[in-house]
């Protein structure tokens, strides 16, 4: 195996994920098991990309926030705001075409709030997401009446639970979402732009970027997969719950980013590496059911492998162990 | 002149927190009273406890997401052990909080010396001990010992109108020992030097590695203590006590004046933050007509004009400076 291919980024989710397939296997023989029922695939591996969806886009949005050096603590609220406004817009007779619009619309102003307090007003991130995170589930509450909302709609319910072509909707929606973003940011300077303005702010800026326009334009497209995460939310179980839906959402996406290999402090990002942290984090839930561990501890692997990731990717920890491996050598030697 | 502008941020709390209470007190008979006034110590004691906590760790310039995670799993772990163990409740109590200052310790050790964010490591610690508090039960329990109903039957009376029960004495004794600790210790002098600039700390030689774990380890108590709290006040054990308290925690401690970025704040503050807190739900409980989610809405307006308030002070220090 070659060094420069231990050292990619998208290397331990990989490791992290085949592991976890192959401990599932040797449990259930049947896990990777994928049968063509009635012109549908089913099988784990597709729920697993069909439940993890929603915290793939989420983890999508908060990559480049996450490349400027942020992090935006709102998507969870976001989420159920904008079920809310789906929910509404369906009851009210709107066109499916438009709710979409009009959650994704939500979602970006909600972004554009998070990011003007940021790059504007100066605000740590951290803070500015935050006010989001507890005003927000209140104001998706006083649009839902504090009810949940029923929502009866075949269209809408196709977007989460829906096959095209023998294939879910869900993912197909999400991938090619991503595959879109990948070509934008790599392909043009964008990508370059959120890094410069993660890495160094002030040499950016000098660098005659215009840092704040980037900072808010990677907020409004965080929050506006948080719109859209909304959409699949309320789709997949028919109903927005101002309350559940989109809980802990946050903190998944932000996870997922994570254990794809973009550091929080900003500067570098790989949207594989994020994906690849969504369906790892997916695949854990669901192994949960599978090893017949009570889904109510699934929290503690999920902190092991937190707290693991983040070990593999402290210099400190790296520069210990290399510096009790030249010790050692130089004692055999 | 400089002291008036150094504690702006607490004088602005102590005015909002009159002017909300002289509002409610207007519009509501019988909000204006002893019994409105011990509740509002006395129902928000655990937040209170772990407010204390959070404010030092943010005096530090660090963030603890665990504490409502440690306040649910002492709550089932303490009644656990009480009500099917027969453990003492002293033991099951001092047991939480050995647990609790554990947790914290290691949290701050990773923090500290692998450079692992704060929040990426609290967040690691609220996973763990949550998923922890399911573990040993995802129902709920009722506690009954004769010494943990002397406990919530406790209180003292101040005159014939005022009677302080055990979990307001204990907020408040908590405040006290905090307030003492942040400004007027050695330790709270430290932390906010670690707070204001880290590198600073360490070029004066302060002991930083070992403040900032130890921040961390007093937070991981004082949560602990706060889900002993909790479960006295409703005589049971739950896993998902505290769920979500980590945010309100730390908007209480915001509104209270402290500065996010560390370095800067007031113990006294977190109290009247805590008090601005529990107004507004008694307000909302009173009136009856408003919903619940109004709190959220409120609490969050209230934070925003706080942060807005700090940034335009900070701006303002640095341009005179």
């Amino acid at each position: 195996m070659s060094r420069s291919f231990t050292r990619s980024p998208v290397f331990w989710p990989a490791v992290g994920l085949i592991a976890l397939v192959v401990l599932n296997t040797a449990v259930n023989p049947a896990f990777l098991k994928i049968t063509l029922l009635d012109g549908h695939l089913f099988g784990t591996p597709i729920d697993i990309l069909t439940q993890g969806s929603r915290t793939m886009l989420l983890a999508l949005g908060m990559t480049l926030v996450i490349a400027t050096g942020g992090v935006d603590l709102s998507v969870g609220s976001v989420v159920a705001i904008a079920g809310a406004v789906c929910a509404l817009m369906l009851q009210g007779g709107h066109s499916l075409a438009l709710t979409i619009v009009a959650a994704l619309a939500v979602g970006g102003a909600a972004g554009a709030v998070n990011g003007t307090l940021v790059a504007r007003i100066g605000i740590q991130p951290i803070v500015a997401t935050l006010i989001l995170m507890v005003a927000g589930r209140g104001v998706a509450q006083l649009l839902a009446g504090g009810q949940v909302l029923i929502v009866k709609h075949a269209g809408f319910g196709y977007l989460a639970n829906g096959f095209f072509l023998t294939l879910p909707v869900a993912p197909l929606l999400v991938g090619g979402l991503f595959v879109v973003t990948q070509l934008v940011v790599r392909r043009t300077a964008i990508g370059l732009f959120l890094e410069a303005v993660g890495d160094n702010e002030t040499a950016s800026r000098f660098a005659g970027l215009a840092a704040a326009r980037v900072k808010i334009l990677a907020y409004v497209f965080c929050g506006a997969c948080a719109g859209l995460a909304g959409v699949l939310w309320a789709a997949n179980v028919g109903a927005a719950d101002a309350n559940r839906s989109g809980e802990n959402a946050e903190l998944d996406a932000i996870f997922a980013v994570v254990v794809g290999g973009t550091a929080l402090t900003g500067g570098r990002f790989v949207l594989a590496g994020s994906l690849l942290g969504a369906v790892l984090i997916q695949t854990l839930t669901i192994s949960m059911y599978n090893l017949g561990i009570s889904p109510a501890v699934a929290p503690v692997p999920k902190a092991l492998l937190i707290v693991g990731v983040s070990l593999l990717q402290s210099d400190r920890l790296r520069r210990w162990l290399a510096g009790l491996w030249t010790r050692g050598g130089k004692g055999t030697a | 002149m400089n002291a008036l502008r150094k504690n702006l941020p607490l004088f602005v709390t102590g005015a909002i927190l009159v002017v909300l209470f002289g509002t409610a007190a207007r519009l509501y008979d019988g909000f204006y009273s002893a019994r409105v006034i011990v509740s509002l110590l006395s129902d928000n004691a655990f937040l209170g406890v772990a407010a204390v906590g959070m404010t030092l760790v943010i005096f530090s310039g660090g963030i603890d997401l665990s504490v409502g995670a440690v306040i649910g799993f002492t709550s089932i772990f303490t009644a656990t052990l009480i009500v099917t163990k027969g453990v003492h409740p002293l033991l099951a109590w001092s047991l939480a909080l050995l647990l609790g200052s554990a947790l914290g310790a290691g949290m701050g050790a990773l923090i500290h010396w692998f450079g692992i964010p704060p929040f990426l490591t609290t967040l690691a610690g609220m996973f763990f001990a949550r998923g922890l508090a399911f573990w040993i039960n995802t129902e709920s329990i009722g506690v009954t010992h004769p010494l943990v109903e002397k406990l919530t039957n406790f209180d003292l009376a101040l005159g014939d109108a005022v009677h302080l029960p055990a979990a307001a004495l204990a907020l408040l004794a908590v405040v006290l020992a905090g307030y003492v600790l942040a400004h007027h210790t050695r330790f709270g002098r430290t932390l906010l030097a670690v707070g204001g600039s880290e590198q600073s700390a360490l070029l004066m030689g302060l002991p930083v590695g070992r403040t900032k774990i130890a921040v961390y380890a007093l937070n991981g108590f004082l949560a602990a203590l706060a889900g002993i709290v909790a479960s006295l006040y409703t005589s049971s054990g739950n896993a998902s006590a505290g769920l979500g308290l980590e945010l309100d925690a730390i908007a209480v401690v915001v509104i209270g004046g402290t500065l996010l970025t560390g370095g800067r704040g007031h113990m006294v503050g977190t109290l009247l933050g805590v008090l601005i807190f529990g107004t507004i739900q008694a307000a909302i409980l009173f009136d009856g007509r408003l919903s619940s989610w109004w709190m959220r809405i409120v609490v969050g307006a209230l934070l925003l004009l706080f942060i807005l308030l700090q940034r335009g002070l900070v701006r303002g220090m640095t341009k005179r400076a």
